[in-house]
């Protein structure tokens, strides 16, 4: 079937999931570094608070910074918009919108995915989601200013919010439509041969990550709702009776409950951490086969642990609130099942570890970014531990340990294997390699500043210092830790200066960059047995037919140490 | 600069201060094992088998029970610290409520963005409180017509507490969330719109110490502060006696 | 057309089509999930909870509109069992059989929300009235989708385009609709009758 391609059809609205993923990348990648630059502004004011912001704080509106100097309601807004972007327009996509789309139907030997339009409105809803973000900041009320949790009541009677639920909403359904679709394709069509057993980990981890989607959301959805309605509609599902704000009693029939928010926001929330972690821990996989040139160590414990913590997430939300006055008994509950969802973690990791016994390491770029990622992601997760466990959790919760926790998980974890997903994809998606040498200087200056800016945070945690300060100083626990502060803004701008040659490295070598053959890194996997990039709309020369697992690197006997899963 | 804090944990200065300190040293102890653990088996691997001195990898590492035994090391682990632990830490914590007679009551109201603590006085009964007299002057609504409350004192921003004597405190919040937190405590509890939240501390050291805000509230959330003064018997009934009896 | 595949063998032997609309069924369930888990727990928990009484309700009138709701489930039945056979008209008859009832439901509705107005049960009156619009009005929502693709369903059907061998999206509408009748079944209940 041959199709009339005009510049509309072919790169903007795209029936070709390949189109649609780099769509995906590339406005993800965007997000990213905006999300980051709001954070520079916040870290600026903490390290200095009360100092004009240099160079730029002149231009910023006067109700972001008069005089330059930030204003409070300005810090909780960036605060709030930092996390909704980082996660929601960040990570998510790149990991699960680009990857997803872009990978997981080559790697399964399909010509695209089950249902290429609704593919499309994936995308199209997350962009206007996307961009009413960021009109947010420039609407009357201006963008939401209660933290990326939304934790009513304070969401309901603070400006700026009405605007973020809607977004939300459009942000919700593109992650519906693109799971189902997720779903359907990994079920229904893959390549004759293609048994789950011998799925690549990084399907695994995207079908997975597509169920976990696909059961979290819509309560998002339909806790969204709600809160839209108490601000617009005069309802007061998370109202309860007597509220007194700003000396007004509210006029509302209340009733309603504060913490019904927090039950249904981390029903959702606490899954989605499983969402931005397990494509990542999918591309580690995938990267540390081909660079250790052996098939993973615990293939079935790998994948039998994504579903039991994919299952096990949806048990453990109210371990974010054992302080908000849940009851004793249910916090032992899910104090236990938090303990528990180590377990399989620590499992995947274990098997990660072990892949390195007996290997013939290949430090090529993708690796170093793939072996990063173990002990790194290994300090998130282990700090994690004492977050889950009540006794520590009634310190520790709410303060900036929490935040080194998830930043370790979610950027020197989450992050750091998606870049390296980048660098090693990039060939299959351009025909052409990213600069080694300058791939180099983004790898190490990236870790090292990384771990500047994230673990001052554990130290401050432990001093007590909490999260979501405007102005740490004014309070005396905090200042014997401040000096860490600049430290930490200190690395954080070190860290967006080692961005630039990842910038400049991605642009140029789409079009300058040097051309490779088809299988540059002598993997496995069926994404290698078409060409690079990949025919539009079909993928294949002809639907390759599968004969053997994900993995089979130095098989004895064979003269290659690799052995493609669809190769004679 | 103020010697109970540094880059550590704050001094402890209440009774179940050492319990959680302890809970974090074990965890913390733990986790610098396994990381060690991890960090050396990772380091011996990348320089053994580095492809130039391992050129063929071996294709039949991929299975063993023995891989279990972390997960089986730690799942004991985490098993042992819930039980002996966590449960009994926690069950102390929240539910050891100290019963009037023998506790001082006192009552928390946050708002945004200040504290306000509410002492029953020498009769040891909250006067009755309604939100529509909540004014100004009256931060807490007190009904000026209830003979409870005639003899209660109200504090902003300033809560005195007796040292060596178990504390109960109801804590409720005006408008939004906000979160209980004296870091020299170690002690958290959201105080939560629409509940009345009952929690216990007893300071085991004399000194001014700081109430913080722990959950975004507003603006103001930074500068949520109140300052925690542990005294003795007789100087906290001092201060109680000097202080503007009710409305 | 962009779902071909929904006629191409797939590995699990069932269509695309058919396994996405189970699949997006599974993800409403969630969401009708969250909202009535809402519901329960703030009317058993809340302190102010004030539940109207039956008589402000008209459970008359909605018992009407359960029962039209479920025979166009069954009308909808009957065109999927008439295509099937390769009766067109049939299909074409039960179609509109079936829109014609969802509009009466539409229709009874359309008469029962400003009657509650009227008893003082608005959406921002009490949490009841405020989970009951958000409820039903949610429900609404579906009715009108599910009416919008079946006019989509009655327009191709006039043109000739389904067959006894390619009907596929007379099945995935049946099976939207029933999930939009078995919701139905459990709001009339939870808002009416307890």
């Amino acid at each position: 079937m041959e199709r009339v391609e005009t510049f509309w059809s072919k790169y903007v609205f795209s029936l070709d999931h390949k189109v649609i993923g780099i769509q995906y990348m590339i406005t993800s990648l965007l997000f990213l570094l905006f999300g980051f630059s709001l954070v520079l502004l916040m870290r600026w004011q903490l390290a200095y608070p009360g100092h004009p912001i240099p160079l730029i704080g002149r231009f910023l509106p006067d109700f972001i910074a008069a005089g330059g100097i930030m204003h409070p309601a300005a810090y909780n807004t960036l605060g709030a918009m930092h996390g909704t972007i980082m996660i929601f327009l960040g990570i998510v996509p790149l990991g699960v919108g680009a990857f997803g789309n872009y990978i997981l139907p080559l790697q399964i030997g399909a010509r695209d995915m089950a249902f290429p339009r609704i593919n499309m409105l994936s995308y199209w809803n997350y962009f206007a989601g996307g961009v009413l973000m960021l009109m947010s900041f420039v609407l009357p009320g201006g963008a939401a200013q209660s933290g990326w949790t939304s934790y009513a009541p304070l969401s309901i009677v603070s400006p700026g919010q009405t605007v973020w639920l809607i977004a939300m909403t459009f942000l919700i359904t593109s992650s519906l439509l693109g799971s189902i679709n997720f779903i359907v394709t990994t079920l229904n069509l893959r390549a004759p041969g293609l048994t789950f057993s011998r799925l690549p980990l990084f399907v695994w981890a995207q079908f997975i990550t597509a169920i976990i989607l696909l059961f979290a959301f819509p309560v998002l959805q339909a806790a969204a709702i709600l809160q839209l309605l108490d601000r617009v509609a005069g309802t007061s599902f998370y109202l309860p009776t007597d509220l007194i704000v700003g000396g007004n009693i509210l006029d509302n029939a209340g009733g309603g409950s504060v913490l019904l928010w927090q039950h249904l926001f981390w029903f959702l929330a606490h899954p989605e951490v499983y969402v931005l972690l397990l494509p990542a821990m999918g591309i580690v996989a995938e990267i540390l086969a081909n660079g250790t040139r052996k098939p993973i160590f615990g293939y079935k414990e790998i994948a039998g642990s994504f579903a039991f913590i994919a299952f096990l997430s949806f048990i453990v939300w109210a371990h974010h609130m054992f302080v908000s006055g849940l009851k004793t008994k249910l916090s032992y509950l899910f104090m236990t099942t938090t303990m528990i969802i180590s377990v399989p973690s620590v499992a995947i990791l274990t098997c990660f570890l072990l892949s390195l016994k007996g290997a013939s390491i290949r430090y090529r770029l993708p690796m170093l970014f793939a072996l990063a990622f173990l002990p790194l992601f290994g300090i998130g997760g282990l700090t994690g531990l004492p977050l889950g466990f009540t006794p520590t959790d009634v310190y520790l919760h709410d303060t900036y340990y929490v935040i080194g926790h998830f930043h370790y998980v979610v950027v020197t974890g989450s992050m750091i294997a998606l870049m390296g997903g980048i660098y090693y994809w990039f060939p299959k998606m351009f025909g052409r390699k990213m600069n080694e040498k300058w791939g180099h200087v983004h790898f190490w200056g990236t870790v090292i500043a990384m771990n500047g800016v994230f673990f001052p945070m554990f130290i401050q945690g432990m001093a007590g210092v909490q999260r979501r300060l405007y102005d740490p100083t004014v309070q005396a626990h905090n200042l014997a830790v401040q000096p860490l502060n600049i430290l930490m803004t200190a690395s954080a701008f070190i860290l967006l200066l080692f961005q630039i040659p990842f910038i400049w490295n991605f642009f140029h070598s789409i079009f300058k960059g040097e051309k490779t053959e088809e299988n540059p890194w002598q993997a496995t996997t069926l994404e290698w047995a078409c060409p690079s990039p990949p025919l539009p709309h079909r993928n294949f020369d002809k639907e390759p037919v599968v004969r053997r697992g994900p993995y089979e690197y130095s098989v004895p006997g064979r003269g290659e140490d690799f052995w493609p899963q669809d190769k004679p | 600069m103020n010697s109970n804090y540094g880059w550590w944990l704050p001094v402890a200065a209440s009774s179940y201060a050492g319990r959680i300190d302890g809970s974090l040293a074990i965890l913390h102890w733990a986790m610098v094992i396994i990381f060690g653990l991890w960090a050396v088996y990772m380091a011996y691997c990348l320089i053994r088998y580095r492809s130039s001195a391992s050129p063929r990898a071996d294709y039949h590492f991929t299975e063993s029970m023995k891989a279990l035994t972390p997960d089986v090391v730690i799942l004991v682990f985490e098993v042992w610290l819930i039980f002996f632990v966590g449960v009994p830490i926690w069950a102390h914590i929240r539910e050891d409520l100290p019963k009037p007679p023998e506790a001082v009551t006192v009552g928390v109201t946050a708002e945004q963005f200040a504290w306000t603590a509410h002492y029953p006085g020498a009769d040891g009964q909250f006067g009755k409180q309604d939100i529509r007299l909540v004014n100004a002057g009256n931060p807490l609504g007190l009904d000026p017509a209830d003979t409870a409350g005639q003899d209660d004192v109200v504090s902003v921003n300033t809560l005195v507490l007796p040292v060596g004597k178990r504390v109960l405190i109801n804590l409720s919040a005006k408008d939004v969330i906000h979160s209980f937190f004296v870091p020299e405590f170690r002690i958290k509890q959201d105080a939560v719109p629409g509940m009345r939240i009952k929690l216990w501390v007893e300071p085991t050291l004399e000194g001014k110490f700081e109430l913080g805000c722990a959950q975004l509230c507003g603006t103001g959330h930074y500068r949520m502060r109140a300052d925690v003064l542990v005294k003795s018997a007789e100087e906290y009934q001092k201060w109680l006696d000097a202080q503007k009896k009710g409305i | 057309m962009s779902d071909s595949h929904a006629m191409a063998d797939t590995n699990t032997g069932i269509p695309s089509g058919k396994l996405g609309m189970w699949v997006f069924l599974a993800s409403e369930v969630m969401l009708f999930g969250g909202f009535i888990s809402s519901y329960v727990i703030l009317r058993t928990g809340s302190t102010n909870f004030v539940v109207p009484g039956k008589e402000m309700l008209g459970v008359p009138l909605a018992m009407v509109n359960t029962f039209v709701l479920i025979t166009s489930s069954v009308t909808m039945v009957l065109a999927l069992d008439a295509i099937e056979k390769g009766n067109v008209k049939g299909l074409i008859r039960n179609l509109i059989f079936t829109l014609i009832l969802a509009a009466c439901f539409l229709g009874i509705k359309s008469y029962e929300y400003p009657h509650k107005w009227h008893e003082g049960i608005t959406i921002s009156s009490g949490l009841f009235g405020s989970f009951y619009y958000t409820l039903t009005g949610l429900h609404m929502l579906h009715v009108v989708g599910g009416m919008a693709y079946m006019g989509y369903l009655l327009r191709n059907a006039l043109a000739g385009r389904y067959t006894v061998q390619s009907h596929a999206r007379v099945e995935y509408a049946g099976l939207y609709w029933h999930f939009v009748d078995l919701v139905w079944v459990i709001l009339f209940p939870i808002f009416y009758l307890l």
